[in-house]
């Protein structure tokens, strides 16, 4: 389903990510875990081309997104995000937030979107929310919305940039569980996490980044179990 | 040449006509200049440096020369090259290509007050760059800018006083064309002040009503 190969990508003099390779098949979950600044988050947003990889080669399915040629805006619609910092849309409502995109980009009928969009509410367990705005949600509310939001362009793949890091820690677990069942519903995903047990629950694949450069992977029961790098080893150790 | 309430109030009449003017200029060259204004800040912030540079040299050129400098050439320099327009014409012109210049920055620091995250998380929902602009961050930023863009049209209102260069009768030439009648200085040109206050006072009011407004809620 996501095929990244080589994958550089420099700010300037900063090398961020230095020649990262991974697979996801449909259906799978692959947490991206490792020291903030390790390059999680600039390897997500190199996925959908939010940034652009400086070389290397990324597929989505068949498609070569790295190909200049290529609608990026398409790939993007089946390619939902969450962010840290959510990111919703201040000035719209809940339901407006949610609905925005399918109408104005895939051109769907407002009242169908509408009526997505509930379903989708009732789903993140914010259904009384839906004429709220932002400012007026607690920021676990506020994520379950973003995701809400991107699972309403019904996207392929999910991509997660530590959807937790700025909840307060009573809140997480209501966001949590809406990734969770995502991925028993088989939803194929990516997700950059500090939160380890939920990390080791869901993941069936864990990649240590740090530094720009993949340090381990492997299965959750050995990154998290008998890891084989010192660093993965030191890592984990503080983070545990 | 004292003040001579006389003179004041038969003039009134005379300084409306004015002022009627002034507000037509005023509010056609800012509209204009909020239109052109917003295509300059895009091309300010936009990634291709032809646009970047081009826009940047001509918001530089006109902040940087005088506004009766830029009226003069418009009026009296454009017919020997064959472009004659009317007085009202080339002031309305002039205060737009004007207006543009300033409207544009104010956008532009609009534009760039609105967090990275908000281009970003439309773009990611499959948005183009447009319409992320249009749907996400103008919206947003509009409400940051209408202070500034409020005090825009306060200053616009004084600037075009500079049209009466062009033999337009907005409100300071109604007022001096007042003093060479009446042979009376003073009575006209309070009338003058006058009108000129009761326009801007509301505009700046407004302008810190709305400041303080966005600073409680945003």
């Amino acid at each position: 389903m996501i095929k990244v190969v080589n994958l550089h990508k420099k700010f300037k003099n900063l090398h961020v990510l230095k020649g990262i390779s991974l697979e996801v098949k449909k259906g799978e979950v692959l947490v991206l875990i490792g020291p903030s600044g390790g390059g999680k988050s600039t390897l997500l947003k190199c996925i959908n081309r939010l940034e652009e990889p400086t070389s290397g080669e990324i597929y989505i399915g068949e498609i070569l997104i790295t190909d200049q040629k290529v609608d990026i805006n398409k790939i993007r619609q089946k390619v939902g995000m969450v962010f840290q910092l959510f990111n919703l849309f201040p000035h719209l409502s809940v339901l407006d937030n949610i609905t925005l995109a399918p109408i104005k980009v895939k051109k769907i009928n407002p009242e169908l979107a509408k009526e997505k969009a509930y379903e989708l509410l009732k789903r993140v367990g914010l259904l009384d929310k839906a004429k709220s705005f932002p400012s007026q949600l607690s920021g676990g509310q506020q994520q379950r919305v973003a995701i809400a939001r991107a699972l309403a362009m019904e996207p392929e793949v999910m991509l997660f940039d530590e959807p937790t890091s700025s909840i307060d820690p009573e809140m997480t677990k209501e966001v949590l569980d809406v990734i969770r069942q995502l991925a028993l519903e088989g939803m194929t995903m990516i997700i950059a996490t500090h939160e380890m047990g939920f990390a080791r629950e869901v993941a069936d694949w864990v990649i240590f980044l740090d530094q720009g450069k993949i340090i381990e992977q492997g299965p959750p029961s050995q990154i998290f179990f008998s890891p084989r790098e010192e660093r993965t080893i030191s890592f984990l150790s503080k983070i545990l | 040449m004292d003040f001579n309430l006389e003179i004041f109030v038969e003039g009134i009449p005379y300084l409306l006509k004015g002022a009627v003017m002034t507000l037509r200029l005023t509010l056609i060259s800012v509209s204009i200049g909020i239109i052109l204004g917003l295509i300059l800040s895009l091309g300010r912030i936009s990634k291709n440096p032809v646009f970047r540079y081009s826009t940047g040299l001509y918001i530089e050129v006109i902040r940087g020369t005088p506004l009766l400098m830029q009226l003069l050439i418009i009026y009296y320099a454009l017919p020997s090259i064959g472009l004659n327009l009317p007085a009202v014409t080339a002031a309305i012109v002039g205060l737009s290509l004007n207006s543009a210049a300033y409207v544009g920055e104010i956008f532009r620091g609009g534009i760039q007050s609105i967090e990275k995250g908000q281009m970003e998380a439309a773009r990611s929902l499959g948005m183009t760059y447009f319409q992320a602009m249009r749907y996400i961050i103008l919206p947003q930023a509009f409400r940051r800018i209408l202070p500034p863009l409020t005090n825009e049209f306060a200053s616009m209102l004084k600037e075009s006083s500079l049209a009466s260069t062009l033999a337009v009768t907005e409100l300071l030439r109604s007022g001096r064309e007042l003093v060479a009648w009446k042979a009376n200085v003073f009575s006209p040109f309070i009338g003058v002040t006058l009108f000129y206050l009761i326009m801007t006072i509301p505009l700046t009011r407004l302008s810190s009503y709305l400041e303080k407004r966005l600073k409680k809620g945003d």
